[in-house]
């Protein structure tokens, strides 16, 4: 059964703005992901919003919906009320460009400060080899969509902008795992450099963000 | 929905519940595809000995074999079919194998594959044809400086794009375009390009003009409204009548689309960017319009009601789309020869099936 929701979606550029009210058809088996275009088309041309695959696997559409960070295509309207008035937020974490969209450059930033796959000395390109079960282990990490939602709830980097020089975040400690686990990796600090760069262990609030381990089977997931 | 859970197992079904698709394989793949259903599923582990399940034919045939099963009344609620590899695979195997597939339809649909089957139907995937390039360089024969490769460009994939073929064309052509594009960067020793002011301050004034004209249209109905006409005028089946009225239609969505309005400014403004897409979008749609009615034939994607099989004919033109700003002209060109140390390749038999009497009479010994 279609119905009316009531929408509150941050409109402005992070200096100057604010949450706007809107009320918006929803279709049965829908996801805010319907809805956001919608808006578009009918409401407010110029509302500002990264998306591309629309199922879970690009990782463009992040965003915050009534507080917790979620990919707008992966979140149901049948998760809410039908009098529940929704709120539609930047990713606290980063920079807002405007209204959804941010900046994420931070990311990449850090990315470029972790040494990339360094081959084995000894082997020439075109003769490696690795047995299934060893690249298993590091291929889960490579199931990364950066989409950066661990990055955005963690909260030493989302409540203190001071801690962003010195710590790196969730998604690089998965970074250094899928290196450190590489069954060709030459590198043999990947663990002390993670502890130095202080991608940061100890908090477990990241992980129900991330959209791809929760995709892995409850068997699956144990093996990691 | 990828291909790869047909090819771990996964198999189509109509309302009936019946395995459709081997009343659908056409004469020229006859060979290649299993006749029944125990010859298909012994496939999956003895591909030597056995043939194919026709569930994995090209895309096109596939779509329209759905496409004929629902219009003959025997498709799901949602007017699609279903794919079933709940009943193919045991349920770790599919999670295995499928786990990013095995989320979308629990997270999307509540739908668990492990246990029943999907609703599927064929939809708007991938675009064949495209720029025109010179196969080495990906250099545009027209345009100095411009290179295109991938989905963009044309000429690869004939009327069929095939599964996978998207990333090898990338990986293959996406270096040919950047070494042609540096290539030619060299040719002009650095030299920048000379452009008229007036040119660019035409074309800055164009793609402004939607944010401060005040009375136009809406982009995003007229974008809806192109939808339409493509997909229920120039869909999966065609014939001439439907394909004359859609270049109608389109004729008047271009006027349209001339004055358009968008409210806000230039940062990151979706609205703004329709309005310029727009022009381009309906540069395509009234290409291929224009060359589906000048097509009299049915090839891979292409398929007219109206001329339903392949001419040989028609598979040595290539169709050439070019526009002057105002209307889309289409010209018929050759279709390179195939080299004939590459001819000499292939089984008699299979030319047999597409190429013209001229062709095959001139056609080397064959190797064996």
């Amino acid at each position: 059964m279609g119905y009316k929701a009531k929408f509150r979606v941050y409109r402005g550029d992070g200096e100057q703005g604010g949450l706007e009210n809107y009320e918006v058809d929803v279709n049965e088996g829908e996801v805010v992901l319907d809805i956001i275009p919608r808006l578009q088309a009918t409401q407010t041309p110029d509302l500002a919003v990264r998306w591309n695959c629309k199922a879970g696997k690009c990782g463009s559409c992040s965003a915050e919906v009534n507080g917790k960070p979620r990919l707008l295509c992966m979140t149901r309207m049948s998760t809410f009320d039908e009098n529940e008035t929704i709120t539609v937020t930047p990713l606290r974490a980063f920079p807002v460009i405007r209204d959804l969209v941010t900046n994420v450059s931070f990311n990449y930033a850090k990315a470029r400060q972790i040494p990339a796959f360094a081959p084995p000395t000894d082997i020439k390109a075109g003769d490696y080899r690795m047995q299934q079960i060893d690249v298993e282990r590091s291929q889960e990490f490579r199931k990364c969509i950066e989409c950066f939602l661990c990055q955005d709830t963690c909260h030493v980097v989302r409540d203190h902008e001071e801690n962003k020089e010195s710590f790196a975040g969730p998604r690089f400690f998965i970074r250094a795992a899928e290196l450190d686990m590489h069954p060709l990796d030459a590198r043999t600090d990947r663990k002390s450099f993670a502890k130095a760069e202080r991608v940061c262990a100890t908090s477990p609030s990241a992980a129900p963000t991330c959209v791809p381990s929760t995709s892995r089977s409850p068997t699956t997931r144990s093996s990691l | 929905m990828t291909e790869s859970v047909r090819g771990d197992g996964g198999v189509l079904k109509n309302s009936e519940g019946k395995r459709f698709m081997f009343d659908y394989v056409p004469d020229v793949f006859r060979k290649q595809y299993a006749e029944t259903e125990e010859e298909a599923d012994r496939w999956y582990t003895d591909a030597d000995n056995n043939r194919r399940p026709p569930e994995l034919l090209p895309r096109d045939e596939v779509a329209r074999a759905i496409n004929t099963e629902v219009k003959a009344g025997r498709g799901t609620p949602n007017g699609g079919v279903y794919l079933d590899i709940a009943s193919r695979l045991p349920a770790d195997q599919i999670l295995k194998r499928l786990p990013s597939m095995y989320h979308q339809f629990k997270e999307l649909a509540d739908v668990d594959i492990t246990k029943e089957a999907m609703e599927v139907g064929p939809t708007c995937h991938y675009v064949m044809g495209g720029v025109e390039t010179i196969p080495d360089t990906c250099a545009s024969p027209y345009v100095k400086g411009l290179f295109a490769a991938g989905e963009v460009g044309g000429g690869m994939h004939g009327s069929n794009r095939l599964g996978g073929n998207s990333l090898s064309d990338l990986l293959v052509f996406g270096r040919r375009a950047g070494l042609g594009a540096a290539e030619y960067l060299d040719s002009r020793g650095g030299a920048a390009v000379a452009i008229d002011e007036a040119d660019l301050q035409a074309a800055i004034d164009a793609a402004l003009a939607p944010l401060s004209a005040t009375d136009g249209e809406n982009p995003y109905t007229i974008h809806h409204d192109l939808q339409t006409v493509m997909g229920d005028l120039v869909g999966i089946i065609r014939n001439a009548d439907e394909v004359k009225d859609a270049i109608v239609k389109l004729d008047a969505l271009k006027a349209r689309a001339k004055n358009v309005s968008v409210a806000g400014d230039r940062v990151f403004n979706p609205g703004w960017h329709l309005a310029l897409d727009l022009t381009n979008l309906l540069l395509i749609s009234e290409s291929v319009a224009k060359s589906a009615l000048i097509r009299e034939e049915s090839r891979g994607g292409h398929t007219r009601d109206d001329f339903p099989t392949m001419d040989p004919k028609w598979r040595q033109i290539n169709l050439i789309c070019k526009s002057d700003g105002t209307a889309v002209e289409v010209t018929q060109q050759p279709v390179p020869t195939i080299p004939t140390e590459l001819l000499s390749l292939f089984d008699r038999g299979e030319l047999k099936k597409y190429m013209t009497e001229e062709e095959l009479t001139a056609l080397p010994e064959e190797k064996n």
